[in-house]
């Protein structure tokens, strides 16, 4: 063969998977958990400043509506980006959402929370889920917290922020990692819901 | 109503482009002067067109015309003027704009300044340069018009990404794309030359000067990128390997071995294989950078919006530049002689292997940014961070470094290894004793720090060691001073470039070796030392800017009790898309820089409590980007040789360019 061929032939095994490429979603992990029933847990709920965290929230209490889990933190900046479109969601009134407060201080990698106690760290937690919540408006139904982030292994959460569709048999549907967009309600979430809902007279 | 103007400018242009890519290659390959001669009118209406064409955009950003879609989505009516000119390539649609714009005047630029040129080259030139052209404007035209409209108008915009809200980032993309624009010159001079089979030491020459601005507008875009990273971003970093980076530093290696193997081809005749290929490299992995930024096939914290349809088109074009280019060459390199011939040891051998070994580095970062991507298209998860980059990209290098410091003493044709040893040994034994004793007069000692000084000290010492050889040689009897000023530009620039990597590679170590960092929580009051300088918290304050909430932290620093300056790191809201950015405050020197970023308040409900912050020490960091400068320096003193000016009558024409190229 003449060698100056090898170029082209390198050449074209990078093209072909760049054209792999592009039909993946770097973003898109598939997800075990698909078609499974959403992991249980009891999880406190966050509640008004003063209040203690005595009230539990577990996704048996949602059995018969379809909803969405979403998984955020302060610290996350596509969180920021993503929180004006659930608002927005919310006041439609078409998908309870149930917000799911992920390591809110062990997270943010700009506080060292080993120095807090956990007493403190369960009021810090508190405070800043609320005072975000304050500032930019609340979509959710209620918002549990994940302090230590155990229960988000359950969900194989590795990133926020993330979102689950989970059905009136409480199986997750939908797994979405990364912001919630108009298209990704649509693509993704909006034909399942609409099966859901034909299927129940 | 200017919108639209612009917008059907565009699509003349296409149509111009047509002309422009499709006659003159015709024309030279039948021999039909008049189709040849369409090529420098059609430029010119193309760069017009363009031109108008990003000027209707700028007005929709400075006017705050949010109908259209992409000014909306990108400008605010809060946005400063200089912001707003600067939002129009802050988008995907207004940086393939500046993309093609960019390429019509450089296109442009070689109709002016390659008269002495046969007319036929700089057709084919111009002619390869309107395909790609084609390729740009259908690219804008059919998936990311700048220009669509959106009707009623949105009374407000979405601002500008805050991050691009700074002047570094104002000026960043233009030198990168100058530099990626202008490789596609020297991408252009070599299929011409292979379609005319006339790979010569002339070709070389003409395509020299142009690929030596493009390397310089690629370095200066890419040392203004890792400098607006370590200002800005707020992690005391000025490297990521993020994938987008990568992108941008991939043409510069092959461009980098490309200027080298010129010089060769032009003096020796040899590589010229080689030197095409480079070429057709430097472009293709600018198309690639291209790629992998707008199709979203990789995650970066660059990624722009992304759109499956954008990512099919442009590789589609990548395939058929590319592809057609390779195959070209896979037809015409064969055909080529090998040109001067010369010894194992010799100038052209030790510059072949800077070339190859710059070549294999390039190959690790690119096997290292897509392998995530090959190993998902093979089912399997993998991610590449900068540890692998680091160790092979460190270990690659350090031949090449060395081969600096040998390369300017070997002879053209045949050197001697005995007589390179006896010149050098010194410079080698002082520069490696240096670099051992000195890291023990500072903090600590280790094997890293004392090979990178070695390295640096072994660039500066050979480089003076061969100006006093160069000077000596070349004196006759004059002061020694105005013979030095009177060594030519291009050796002149030779050095400066080599200096600016051993400035480079002081800056990288020391910082490496010695920065101080910490980490604190600190409230009004508080004070912390690092690297001999205290920092004292004084609290944090509110003001409002032109288009964001600043809440300011106010760091009094005092080196031994004595004061030495206030520093102000901010933490900035911006009001139309309520994101928050961190804007570091830096004490600049030029043996260190103190680097403060202002975090999070611990406590959200009391900004006047305690605040996570974290202060650097980052001793001679500067350096990274004056090295990056001399760099970039050195291209352009080597750009000023005489030779380059005088060409007009030195070049001999050779006269077989005219006829078709089968019989070359």
């Amino acid at each position: 063969m003449n060698k100056f061929l090898w170029p082209l032939a390198g050449f074209i095994i990078l093209a072909v998977f760049l054209r792999i490429g592009l039909d993946l979603n770097p973003h898109e992990v598939p997800s075990p958990f698909i078609g499974k029933p959403a992991p249980e847990f009891s999880l406190p709920v966050l509640g008004t400043p003063g209040e203690a965290l005595d009230k539990h929230f577990s996704p048996r209490d949602m059995r018969g509506k379809v909803w969405l889990l979403n998984v955020w933190s302060s610290w996350c900046v596509s969180c920021r980006a993503e929180h004006p479109f659930l608002v927005r969601l919310a006041k439609e009134g078409k998908l309870p959402i149930v917000g799911f407060n992920y390591k809110e201080v062990r997270g943010d990698t700009e506080i060292d929370a080993s120095k807090l106690g956990a007493e403190a760290e369960r009021e810090l937690v508190q405070k800043r889920a609320r005072a975000w919540l304050a500032q930019r408006g609340d979509p959710y139904q209620l918002t549990v917290l994940d302090i230590d982030g155990r229960v988000a292994i359950d969900y194989g959460v590795y990133g926020v922020p993330e979102t689950y569709l989970i059905d009136r048999e409480g199986i997750i549907r939908v797994k979405h990692i990364g912001p919630l967009t108009e298209d990704a309600l649509r693509e993704k979430i909006m034909p399942l819901l609409e099966q859901e809902t034909r299927g129940k007279p | 109503m200017i919108p639209e103007l612009g917008q059907f400018a565009l699509i003349l242009a296409l149509a111009v482009a047509l002309v422009q890519g499709a006659l003159p290659l015709a024309g030279v390959q039948r021999g039909n002067a008049a189709w040849i001669a369409l090529a420098w009118p059609a430029v010119r209406a193309q760069a017009f067109l363009l031109t108008f064409s990003f000027c209707c955009l700028t007005w929709a950003f400075i006017d705050n015309d949010f109908s259209v879609v992409y000014t909306a989505s990108h400008s605010n009516s809060q946005l400063p003027l200089p912001y707003r000119i600067a939002a129009v390539w802050g988008g995907h649609e207004g940086s393939l704009l500046l993309w093609a714009l960019l390429l019509s005047w450089w296109s442009f630029a070689v109709s002016l300044f390659s008269r002495q040129l046969p007319e036929t080259m700089t057709a084919r030139v111009l002619g390869i340069l309107g395909l790609v052209s084609v390729g740009f404007l259908v690219f804008i035209l059919m998936t990311s018009n700048p220009f669509e409209r959106q009707l009623p108008g949105l009374p407000e915009g979405n601002d500008l990404n805050p991050l691009l809200q700074d002047p570094g980032l104002v000026i960043h993309p233009p030198l990168l794309y100058m530099g990626y624009v202008g490789f596609s010159i020297a991408y252009a001079f070599a299929i011409a030359a292979l379609l005319s089979g006339q790979l010569d030491a002339a070709w070389a020459r003409w395509s020299r000067p142009w690929t030596m601005v493009a390397w310089i507008f690629l370095t200066l875009g890419i040392a203004m990128g890792s400098w607006w990273a370590y200002y800005e971003l707020g992690w005391g970093g000025w490297w990521f390997w993020d994938p987008v980076e990568n992108a941008s530093f991939m043409p510069w290696l092959i461009g980098t071995a490309l200027i080298h193997s010129l010089a060769v081809t032009e003096k020796r005749g040899s590589f010229k294989n080689w030197t095409v290929m480079l070429a057709i490299g430097a472009f293709s992995l600018s198309l690639l950078g291209t790629f992998l930024v707008r199709s979203g096939v990789l995650t970066s914290v660059h990624a722009f919006a992304t759109d499956p349809k954008r990512g099919v088109y442009i590789l589609a074009f990548l395939v058929a530049v590319i592809g057609s280019s390779l195959l070209l060459f896979a037809w015409r390199a064969p055909k080529v002689g090998l040109g001067g011939r010369f010894a194992l040891l010799s100038r052209e051998s030790l510059l072949l292997t800077n070339n190859v070994m710059l070549a294999v580095v390039c190959a690790t970062v690119l096997i290292g940014t897509l392998s995530p991507l090959i190993a998902s298209a093979l089912g399997k998860k993998l991610s590449v961070g900068a540890p692998y980059f680091n160790t092979v990209f460190g270990a690659l290098m350090v031949p090449v470094v060395f081969l600096i410091g040998v390369g300017p003493f070997a002879r053209w044709k045949e050197a001697s290894l005995a007589g390179l040893a006896r010149l050098l040994r010194w410079p080698f034994f002082v520069a490696v004793l240096a670099a051992i004793l000195l890291p023990l007069s500072l903090d600590h000692w280790s094997p890293l720090i004392a090979l990178g000084l070695a390295l640096a000290f072994w660039i500066a010492l050979t480089a003076t060691l061969n100006f006093i050889a160069r000077v000596r040689a070349t004196r006759a009897g004059r002061p020694f001073l105005s013979t030095l000023f009177k060594q030519p530009g291009a050796f002149w620039g030779m050095h400066l470039a080599h200096l600016g990597i051993a400035v480079f590679i002081v800056g990288v170590t020391m910082v490496k070796g010695y920065e101080t960092e910490k980490d604190v929580k600190m409230g009004p009051g508080d004070t912390v030392e690092v690297g001999g300088y205290q920092f004292g918290f004084l609290g944090v304050r509110e003001t409002n800017g032109p288009n964001y909430l600043a809440l300011i932290g106010d760091v009094e620093v005092t080196k031994n009790g004595k004061p030495y300056r206030r520093m102000t790191p901010e933490k900035r809201i911006y009001n139309a898309s309520g994101m928050p950015m961190t804007e570091t405050a830096i004490d600049s020197g030029f043996l260190r820089d103190l680097y403060i970023s202002l975090g999070e308040p611990i406590d959200r409900e009391n900004l006047n409590g305690e605040w996570a912050v974290r202060v650097y020490h980052k001793p001679f960091v500067g350096w990274i980007w004056i090295g990056c400068l001399l760099m970039a320096l050195g291209g352009l003193v080597s750009i000023c040789d005489r030779r380059y000016r005088v060409r007009a009558n030195a070049v001999v024409i050779t006269p077989s360019a005219t006829q078709p190229a089968q019989s070359a």
